[in-house]
């Protein structure tokens, strides 16, 4: 042993939060600050006057009021679903509690703008099924349902939406102690009196943060209103942005709306954010307890039936109905056919895996967009991760602002920014090939990668890597040996957490696609506005099987990696 | 004198026992403990008075009031049972402030408000939180939420207290200084506790009278001292206090400590029920032995094995024969240093059949 | 050179919470050194600075002769190459790497031959009694078996000097009674230097050749072996943290040694030194009670059934104190007394403090 100076470990410290901090602001926060440079300036100039002139425009205020009208509606539809469905399933005794709970996350893999595809074949006043069915039936002149509204658009929402509460909910529920609610019980309270003033204040936070979760989903959302919204005339802002730019070509003046318009996107996500953070880091109650007993159960008595009842049917109508819907349609030899044997077969299915070039080039590139973007994602994403949760170096504190970026920014306002970055003004011209889609898919999932691989970083105590150096490894050498084996199942969830939503990704790759770079999503949703209603539905019905299939193996996975 | 009765009281979860036909009266006033190592059956037992469990067989008496009987279909829920109960976990809601948690019970009980003031002030100032009646209970620490959660259980004024290991989430010096306060509220008021605790010197400290539980079923139900003094089996004499067993075995009449050659002495003799028994164990507590002279007639003959100064306590291992044994003397009767030849005197020696 | 370790004028900071100023230590070789000090005190920062996971601010650090550390001559020695062995509290045994693997990582390290890795391995799970499990994962052990691997690794490269962090404080008190006997045993088997950190007193006199006090600012109170800690502290700190401690306020009135407020002479030899008034310390266990005779008259506030002892709280003239007799000498004494009743206190030892500085003044 013999004295050195102090130097290794110091170095290699600064490159990675130099090459962590130059993948976040490339891939976040240029493509941000390009919006509100945009948004703000003309000609080199600052112009608040132009932006407020935009917003006051009589389409994107109502893009405007249309986003936080939908947003409203499906946050308090959802809420108040996912609490009910949550409560059902933890603290009752409603048979098949446990399948039950399974199948109320099933919506969760479902893409919900597929969802509303099937929803329009069903419901649409003039062609949908159920409409046709009900007028023949009953000899009526007026469809009975029209599902081009806010409401018809929030119930779509809420249907593909309602787990995020319900599984926080479900969580809270099941982690909380049950002594809390015992011991109001030996103070002398009912089960309903507990319920209401015991349980349900006692998982509002959980409730809330779920709540603006979906908010936030919902406000950024541009499938559903797409799919049922614009045929009526009702654009929310990611829609507007995209009419726009897509109706004109790209051209300044619609480029300048979309700015504002992804600002606006911007600062109410960040106040949502904001808002979560609030409740969460005050009023998160320490609900978690000691000795676990069963919970109580209410018991429902005479409700039991008929409350499994209308969770049955509720599946059937949000779940089972659509899927059938898109498979059968897909099965169709013409739209509007009616659905019998003869007029069913696989041929469209055989067409669009082998010989239609625009859905095989689609699901070609939705696969590989998605592994590549799941791998970067992932390996930068541990690397941003090591220097959060672990590194102690100055300058860190960027990197934690930085880190925070991807949390709040909606996918239109990635695929946004990405154009005015990478349209050639910088050097560097991607507009038109898949690598934007990459770059901006990348962008909109750091966030995913970040937090499932900061949460398994901080399992890995501080004193493991120690141990490793006090054994002689080296930094590099601990890094290879206990680091990044020990985080694997964080870094193999992360991946999978981003390859499957990846493959049906519609929001982003709509603003970025050119004839040749159709992602899945792009392909249903543009071979339905061209009339193509059955080959998309056919392609939404190999996407369904392509994700459920991907999901059950991520399931096994995990579960085995939990083992 | 008796007020909480239970009668044959059984329960079984599928096929496992929990609680084997338990008969057990406790007076009105008596501060009653319940011991036993985990699964034992004891917070099982407390669930049933409590109502948060259901019998499987037997009945529980409170006063004239029957609570449970499934024979005769007859069940009070939790809430109508009129119990104070506080739990290991504090279980303090909070969303609630101190005045609210502890007002909670009242004004479910629909009461007046001047009353509702009144108690619930009665009751925060008993257990010194009228300073933070307005704090939220997130803010106390452990000992200041166990507070809270005696408080909200006093405020009914109730007959009957129900504590599930209530101090056990405290730290050390805290359990010990709650343990009094539990003592002081109890000469106030006058209820009846049912302590269930795994720790026996609390235990010990509180009660009246202590049952010794063990897989369901009762080993023991009598004042501490008896209990430590005069433990009614093997279990017991280990459960309450250190214990040292060493076998020994009758040869030519005479008894031998296991792989010893040296008879032991006639003063260390078993009851004649063991005298049928071929290997017995004798009993004995490392802070009742002594270190004797080689000639004291009564002393046995041991080697010193490992010896730590821990202060106040000097502890000893010593091997007899193949058994070993642990004695614990003060610093100042220590003698003897690791590796010596040592002569010991049991003080209180017991002796028990190997089968119980 | 018979220091192993030496810290000369160490001083460290957290921001602006300073937690060590000017620290000056020595180890010897081949002895069980033990920092023993309340949590937070800064022990285990003094204990990360000699295992090189963090740097001093100020002061030179020396281990085995070589300047580990040195703030002005910009030494830092990294952890890996200081050539020592650290058990960690929280064991940080490596959860996806079998016992063997555990064992084995510092002698790859060291790039040791394949087979003589698979030897001392083996060796040294036996030695810690893990014979037969060195293919299972840490998740498939005990707590108590974890800390044995963990041992194990620290002692595998043959290292001379072992640093362990509290590493019995998550073990339950059966485990950590043996596991304490084991370190000691290990320690001389191979004749190795400890350096121990505890916050736990009993730990540290069963253990310990040589024991430091450090108090919450993070200054060393008395170093010393564990009976003069025990029996001849250096002021009523040390005399407090070492276990149950009683102290009784007295003034000198005239020649007259009175307790407390009251006008009884405290039957004990009197102070040297000179102040105006003293603390009289003493353990529960330095004191006598007796139904009747000569000595201190009390009343007994508290009477506590614990199984083995009776434990007494006794006021005298408003001050109280604590001593506890065993249950067997309280019944055949007949002192087993209730609360209220009057009783006789005398001592058999009692240490006299300043009580302005509260330090211990009978001291040579």
């Amino acid at each position: 042993m013999s004295a050195i100076k102090k130097d290794s470990g110091f170095g290699v410290a600064h490159i990675i939060l130099f090459f962590s901090i130059a993948i976040l602001v490339i891939v976040v926060a240029v493509p941000v600050l390009l919006i509100l440079f945009n948004a703000f300036f003309v000609n080199g100039h600052f112009n608040s006057r132009d932006f407020y002139n935009v917003l006051m425009q009589p389409e994107t205020y109502a893009a405007l009021k249309n986003s936080l009208i939908i947003a409203s509606c499906t946050t308090i539809g959802s809420t108040i679903i996912g609490t009910f469905f949550a409560w059902l399933v933890t603290r009752t005794d409603l048979p098949y509690k446990g399948f039950m709970k399974g199948v109320f996350l099933v919506p969760f893999m479902l893409p919900s703008f597929i969802g509303a595809l099937a929803w329009k074949m069903l419901l649409s006043p003039n062609a949908g099924f159920i409409n046709k069915f009900l007028m023949s039936t009953f000899h009526l002149t007026e469809p009975v349902f029209n599902i081009y509204n806010y409401f018809g658009i929030s119930m779509v929402e809420v249907m593909y939406l309602f787990p995020f509460v319900f599984i926080q909910v479900c969580g809270a529920l099941e982690r909380m102690d049950p002594t809390l609610e015992e011991s109001a019980r030996i103070s002398g309270a009912g089960l309903l009196t507990i319920t209401r003033k015991i349980t349900i204040p006692l998982v509002m936070p959980s409730i809330l943060s779920g709540a603006l979760l979906i908010m936030l989903y919902s406000m950024a959302h541009f499938g559903t209103v797409a799919v049922l919204g614009v045929e009526n005339g009702i654009y929310n802002i990611p829609t507007l942005i995209y009419e726009r730019i897509h109706q004109s070509g790209g051209s300044f003046e619609a480029i300048r709306t979309g700015t504002v318009l992804a600002t606006v996107l911007v600062v109410s996500a960040a106040v949502i954010i904001w808002a979560q953070h609030k409740i969460l880091g005050k009023g998160h109650y320490q609900i978690i307890g000691g000795k676990s007993f069963r919970p109580m159960e209410l018991k429902l008595r005479g409700l039991r039936y008929p409350l499994l009842a209308f969770c049955i049917f509720y599946i059937a109508f949000t779940i089972v109905l659509p899927t059938v819907v898109i498979f059968l349609v897909g099965g169709l030899k013409t739209y509007g056919l009616a659905f019998t044997l003869e007029n069913l077969s696989l041929d469209n299915y055989k067409y669009i895996l082998t010989e239609y070039t625009v859905t095989k080039d689609a699901i070609f590139n939705s696969i590989s967009l998605g592994l590549a973007a799941a791998v970067i994602t992932m390996f930068a994403g541990v690397m941003i991760s090591y220097v959060i949760v672990k590194m102690k170096v100055r300058g860190k504190g960027i990197l934690e602002f930085l880190g925070m970026l991807p949390f709040s920014v909606p996918g239109s306002v990635i695929a946004l920014g990405v154009i005015l970055a990478w349209s050639g003004q910088f050097g560097i011209n991607l507009y038109n090939t898949v690598w934007i889609i990459l770059v901006a898919y990348i962008a909109r999932y750091m966030a995913f990668s970040l937090k499932s691989n900061s949460a398994a970083l901080e399992q890995v105590h501080d004193s493991l890597m120690e141990a490793s150096r006090s054994c002689g490894a080296t930094m590099w050498q601990s890094l290879k040996d206990i680091v990044i084996p020990l985080v694997r199942p964080g870094m193999l969830a992360s991946f999978f957490l981003i390859f499957l939503p990846a493959l049906r990704e519609l929001t982003v790759s709509i603003m970025l696609y050119s004839p040749t770079t159709r992602t899945i999503g792009v392909a249903i949703y543009t071979l339905n506005e061209d009339g193509e209603t059955v080959m998309s539905a056919a392609l939404a019905g190999i996407a369904l099987i392509i994700i459920v299939t991907g999901q059950t193996i991520i399931n096994r996975i995990t579960k085995k990696v939990g083992e | 004198m008796s007020y909480i009765r239970l009668v044959n009281v059984t329960k079984r979860f599928g096929d496992v026992t929990a609680v084997n036909n338990l008969n057990l009266e406790i007076g009105k006033g008596e501060c009653f403990s319940m011991l036993g190592p985990s699964g034992c059956g004891k917070t099982t037992t407390l669930r049933m008075v409590s109502g948060f469990e259901d019998l499987s067989d037997g009945e529980v008496w409170v006063g004239d009031r029957l609570l449970s009987s499934p024979k005769k279909h007859h069940y009070v829920p939790p809430e109508n049972r009129n119990f104070g109960m506080v739990f290991q976990a504090f279980a303090v809601w909070p969303h609630m402030s101190v005045y609210e948690n502890v007002a909670f019970p009242l004004r479910i009980r629909k009461l007046p408000k001047a009353e509702i003031e009144q108690r619930t002030t009665d009751a925060l100032r008993s257990t010194n939180l009228l300073q933070a009646a307005e704090d939220s209970p997130d803010s106390l620490s452990g000992g200041g939420k166990q507070r809270v959660a005696l408080a909200r259980a006093l405020a009914i004024n109730p007959d009957v207290m129900l504590l599930d290991e209530p101090l056990s989430s405290l730290d050390p010096h805290l359990r010990e200084e709650m343990r009094f306060e539990i003592k002081d509220l109890q000469r106030k008021y006058g209820f009846s506790i049912i302590y269930v605790t795994h720790d026996q010197s609390e235990a010990m400290a509180l009660s009246d009278r202590i049952l010794v539980m063990k897989a369901g079923v009762v080993q023991q139900i009598d004042t501490p001292l008896n209990v430590y003094n005069r433990p009614t089996n093997r279990f017991v004499f280990s459960f309450i206090g250190l214990s040292n067993f060493m076998d020994a075995v009758r040869k030519d009449g005479k008894l031998y400590i296991k792989g010893d050659s040296r008879p032991l002495p006639d003063s260390l003799k078993p009851q004649e029920a063991l005298n049928g028994e071929e290997t017995i164990s004798l009993a004995s507590r490392p802070s009742e032995i002594e270190f004797t002279g080689a000639s004291d007639p009564s002393g046995v003959q041991g080697l010193v094995t490992r010896k730590a100064f821990l202060g106040e306590i000097v502890d000893y291992q010593i091997k007899i024969g193949d058994q070993t044994l642990r004695v614990q003397l003060g610093r100042r009767d220590a003698a003897h240093d690791t590796d010596e030849v040592c002569h010991l005197r049991f003080l209180r020696p017991s002796w028990y059949g190997l089968g119980e | 050179m018979d220091d192993i370790i030496k810290v000369e004028g160490v001083s460290k900071s957290y921001g602006k919470h300073q937690i060590h100023k000017n620290l000056n230590l020595s180890v010897k070789k081949g002895e069980c050194f033990t920092l023993l000090g309340p949590s937070g005190c800064g022990k285990t920062v003094l204990l990360r600075m000699l295992a090189g996971h963090e740097a001093p601010d100020e002061g030179k650090i020396t281990i085995d002769g070589t300047v580990v550390a040195d703030s002005a001559e910009g030494i830092f020695i990294n952890p890996e190459r200081r050539g020592l062995g650290v058990v960690f509290q929280d064991y940080a045994v490596w959860p996806h790497m079998s016992v063997f693997d555990n064992v084995a990582y510092p002698l790859k390290m060291d790039k040791r031959p394949k087979d003589e890795i698979k030897k001392l391995v083996m060796k040294m799970v036996d030695i810690v009694g893990m014979k037969g499990l060195e293919k299972r994962l840490p998740s498939e052990l005990s707590g108590g078996q974890q800390q044995r691997v963990a041992l194990a690794r620290a002692l595998v490269a043959d290292q001379s000097l072992m640093l362990l962090d509290e590493p019995l404080s998550n073990l339950d008190a059966n485990l950590r009674e043996e596991m304490r006997f084991e370190i000691k045993a290990l320690q001389r088997k191979f004749g190795i230097t400890v350096m121990y950190v505890t916050h736990d007193q009993e730990v540290a006199l069963a253990l310990s050749d040589h024991i430091a006090i450090m108090d919450d600012h993070g200054n060393i109170r008395q170093i010393g072996t564990p009976y003069e800690i025990f029996e001849k502290p250096v002021d009523a700190f040390v005399f407090n943290f070492m276990g149950i401690a009683n102290f009784l306020p007295v003034r000198q009135v005239g020649t007259a040694f009175l307790v407390g407020k009251g006008d009884q002479k405290i039957p004990w030899e009197e102070p040297k030194g000179e102040a105006e008034s003293w603390v009289a310390g003493f353990r529960p266990s330095d004191v006598k009670i007796s139904r009747t005779g000569e000595g201190l008259k009390g009343v007994i506030k508290r009477a506590n059934f614990l199984g083995a002892v009776m434990d007494y709280l006794i006021e005298i003239d408003g001050d109280h104190l604590r001593t506890s007799i065993e249950t067997h000498k309280a019944l055949s004494d007949d002192l087993m007394l209730k609360e209220g009743e009057k009783c006789i206190v005398n001592f058999r030892n009692l240490l006299w403090f300043d009580a302005e500085d509260l330090k211990e003044v009978n001291r040579v």
